[in-house]
């Protein structure tokens, strides 16, 4: 199969650090004006997600994730290396983040 | 002549860009699109914007956020600089989950002199965190409680105000505040709503006219005719988005930036999430500016082997856990065989309401086995380490939270673990991925066997030469009941003190000085400020976009890190010392004379590794001049082995004068020697200026 290749650089983190949903963002760079080391920049292009320059740079503070006005636009994502799992006590069952087939989400709200 | 230089660098740099395609750093998220994007905004390297204000706050963070409140409520003109964004920025940015020290509070059954009686004087006058000094530690024994009701006004909610805990043993009835650790005591205060404690400071200082300064890198201390050790009279910064060069004037200046961090821990590809447990900005340009001026700096030799900071360890307080802010989660092993906790005594507690009270016949307790066996707490069994190497018990471990109480369960993982600083998106992620509290036990990380048994669980000690500052364990600024330095208009609050390291001390700290700075400025003028001075920085910050390559930022941080490690990690001798000291200068003259930046953001970075050789040397030089291991310090002389000597039972202080090292000393608990009174209270009292108001 045919396929077109580029010259690129590695990638400059073990993981995306920032991700963001496409059609849930609407380019208000909320998350570009709180995030304390500038991992963000407006998006030259108007209405698109910022684009994540500085991904290296990011505390995974989360304040991002929690300024942002529409929820589930941004998710904060931690490389492989830092995710940790959890046993199902009655059952034995192992979890962890990222796993195929996940259990259903928590969807119980914090005490705030 | 230097604006013109600046100009046809830009010309320069325009052209190399569009001829080279993409270098290295620019814009990573189009790959197929590989052409390099203009910085997203205005940059104008040189542009001077001047200032002028009664009180200067430098840095943004809890202290400064509190001191600027405070300050404007008495009517100064205050402006705050940040490198950060102010809404969300400093360590204590994204939320707290408890507060120390609030012994003033109505439930407290413990005093705030009773505090300093064991506290003080049973750690050891230069012990570690909030209790390393005298006078912050007073203050926020008297005041975190005052700080937190200041928060109260401003919306946080603190209290159980939706009824979720009633019954709890943690909640009072009467005023629905919540407590942790000791809840017979209940002197730490559990915050509700405290993750958005940042965003709420910063409307309440919208609100009373306080002037925002976001993304200016302060970089130096103005002082009267640019004499070091004269007063200071402003401050100049550069702003890390258009390069331009920010001038302030004030009366008085509060120094509220954060510890030198990341000192000896540099990751390069994950470098705010790696490198250090602090804000990744904490790079310690206020010390290393208040160095330059003249300010006297103290136990710069302190330091830790890295627990917090560093790649070893796991998302703070997102492991199993049992300390802290998952205090005091049951703790069961692979079988599912639960680790008894003790008494400071070693009796077997058997209730998990029991976890939470002093032992028979003690006052109160404090954090685990840490300090005096007076104010031990309840713990793991102390030999759990032993137990597990024996095969009693099998890794990996697990936090039953399952097993807990309902109301434990729900305040350790929906009020702690989401309020808690960088929580939030780890109660986020873990439940949206499927974690239930209900049903599952979080795993701790596997570590090995001699590492259990101490701090919280996510926490993993790497080599021995990885160093930290976290949490008040390094030096910094000398300070008087005032909160003011050696250098008249120059106070300090939050961790530039050497103490701190707590959201509450930072708080009641920022709060104090606020009033101090204040009360000086109102009463004096504007002083000019030295244009020689000026000049001299603006030559020596904007000196890495005049070059067209040499060493890049992240290159020179390592190298500077690995300087830090070879010769002033955990073992240090008068030679490697002298030779880490060389290795620096010898770094600052070539390396660093060669350094780049092709973005604003690259020249703070930039500058940020010449504070971090200022610093470096600082700390090695204030090795090199105590002569004596330090068990209190954590401090070792390969050289002069014996620990703590008493003469050696001092303060060793330096600063600069006419650009050399200037040593002194002080003694022990130099808050109650004269001029001082022999009291705390008598001092407090004296200094605390909260007539005003009326309190």
């Amino acid at each position: 199969m045919a396929e077109k290749a580029y010259l690129v650089p590695n990638p400059k983190t073990p993981c995306k650090v920032i991700v963001f949903d496409l059609d849930l963002c609407t380019a208000c760079n909320m998350c570009v004006d709180v995030c304390r080391t500038d991992v963000m920049v407006p998006n030259p292009e108007e209405g698109k997600p910022p684009l994540v320059l500085y991904p290296d740079e990011c505390w995974f503070c989360g304040c991002c994730a929690a300024d942002c006005p529409v929820p589930g636009a941004i998710t904060v994502e931690y490389p492989l290396n830092q995710r940790v799992g959890w046993k199902r006590k009655e059952t034995g069952e192992y979890f962890r983040i990222g796993m195929k087939n996940p259990p259903p989400p928590n969807t119980k709200p914090p005490v705030c | 002549m230097f604006r013109y230089r600046i100009r046809s660098f830009l010309h320069w740099r325009r052209q190399s860009v569009a001829s080279s395609g993409n270098p290295e750093g620019i814009v990573m998220t189009d790959f197929k699109n590989n052409h390099a994007q203009e910085w997203p905004y205005p940059v104008n390297y040189g542009k001077e914007n001047e200032v002028e204000a009664d009180v200067l706050v430098l840095g943004g963070g809890v202290a400064g956020c509190h001191a600027a409140v405070s300050a404007a409520k008495r009517g100064a003109k205050v402006v705050v600089v940040d490198k950060g964004a102010v809404i969300r920025s400093g360590s204590g940015g994204a939320g707290v989950d408890h507060w120390h020290g609030a012994y003033t509070n109505p439930c407290s059954k413990v005093t705030p002199d009773e505090v300093m009686d064991f506290v003080i004087k049973a750690f050891g006058p230069y012990s570690f965190g909030e209790y390393g000094n005298g006078i912050s530690c007073y203050i926020q024994c008297n005041e975190s409680y005052d700080a937190l009701m200041d928060l109260e006004k401003m919306g946080i909610k603190v209290r159980d105000v939706d009824d979720e805990f009633v019954g709890a043993d943690f909640r009072d009835e009467k005023t629905k505040l919540m407590f942790a650790y000791d809840y017979e005591n209940r002197y730490c205060i559990r915050v509700n709503g405290g993750a958005d404690i940042k965003v709420a400071l910063y409307k309440e200082m919208q609100r009373l006219g306080v002037q925002i300064y976001d993304r200016i890198m302060a970089t130096m201390l103005l002082t009267e005719d640019g004499r070091q050790g004269g007063r200071v009279v402003g401050a100049a910064g550069i702003h890390t988005r258009t390069g331009e060069f920010h001038i302030f004037r004030s009366k008085a200046v509060i120094l509220s930036m954060a510890v030198p961090a990341g000192q000896w821990i540099f990751e390069t590809e994950l470098i705010g999430f790696g490198s250090s447990f602090n804000d990744p900005n904490n790079s310690g340009d206020g010390t290393a500016m208040a160095w330059n001026a003249g300010a006297e700096l103290a136990l710069m030799e302190r330091s830790g082997r890295a627990l917090t900071s560093g790649f070893f360890r796991y998302p703070p307080y997102g492991t199993g856990d049992h300390n802290n802010t998952w205090f005091a989660c049951s703790i069961v092993d692979a079988n599912g065989k639960e680790i008894p906790w003790v008494d400071r005594d070693g009796n077997v507690i058997e209730k998990v309401s029991d976890r939470y009270k002093p032992a028979p016949g003690q006052k109160f307790f404090g954090y685990g086995r840490r300090g005096p066996y007076e104010i031990w707490g309840p713990s793991l069994i102390p030999n759990l380490s032993e137990c597990i190497k024996n095969g009693e018990y099998v890794l990996p471990l697990y936090a039953d939270l399952p097993g807990m109480p309902a109301h434990e369960r729900r305040a350790i993982w929906g009020l702690m673990v989401y309020n808690e600083g960088k929580c939030r998106i780890i109660y986020d992620t873990y439940n949206k991925a499927g974690f239930d509290p209900d049903k599952d036990m979080l795993q701790l990380a596997v570590l090995p066997p001699e590492q259990y048994g101490r701090g919280p669980n996510w926490e993993t000690y790497g080599p021995g030469q990885w160093r930290e500052v976290a949490f008040g364990g390094g030096g910094g600024i000398i300070f008087d009941w005032d909160l003011r330095t050696n250098l008249e208009g120059l106070y300090v609050a939050g961790s530039q003190q050497y103490s701190g390291g707590t959201h509450a001390h930072a708080a009641a700290t920022g709060r104090y000085s606020g009033r101090k700075a204040t009360r000086y400025a109102l009463g004096t003028e504007l002083q000019p400020i030295d244009r020689g001075q000026i000049e001299r920085e603006k030559r020596r910050v904007y000196a890495p976009i005049t070059r067209k390559d040499g060493v890049g930022w992240k290159e020179m941080r390592a190298g500077l890190c690995r300087i830090m490690q070879d010769y002033c990690g955990e073992y240090k001798n008068e030679e490697t010392l002298r030779m880490g000291i060389r290795w620096m200068d010898s770094i600052f003259e070539s390396e660093a004379s060669r350094a780049y930046a092709r973005n604003p953001h690259e020249l703070c970075r930039s500058l940020e590794n010449l504070t971090h050789i200022t610093v470096g040397k600082i700390i090695m030089e204030a090795s090199l001049a105590r002569r004596a291991s330090s068990l209190h310090l954590d401090f070792k002389r390969m050289d002069y082995p014996e620990v703590d000597p008493p003469e050696w039972d001092k303060i060793v202080t330096m600063r600069l004068e006419n650009g050399d090292i200037t040593t002194g000393e002080l003694p022990l608990e130099y808050w109650l020697q004269p001029p001082y009174a022999p009291s705390y209270e008598e001092n407090y009292r004296k200094h605390r200026d909260l007539e005003r108001e009326g309190e």
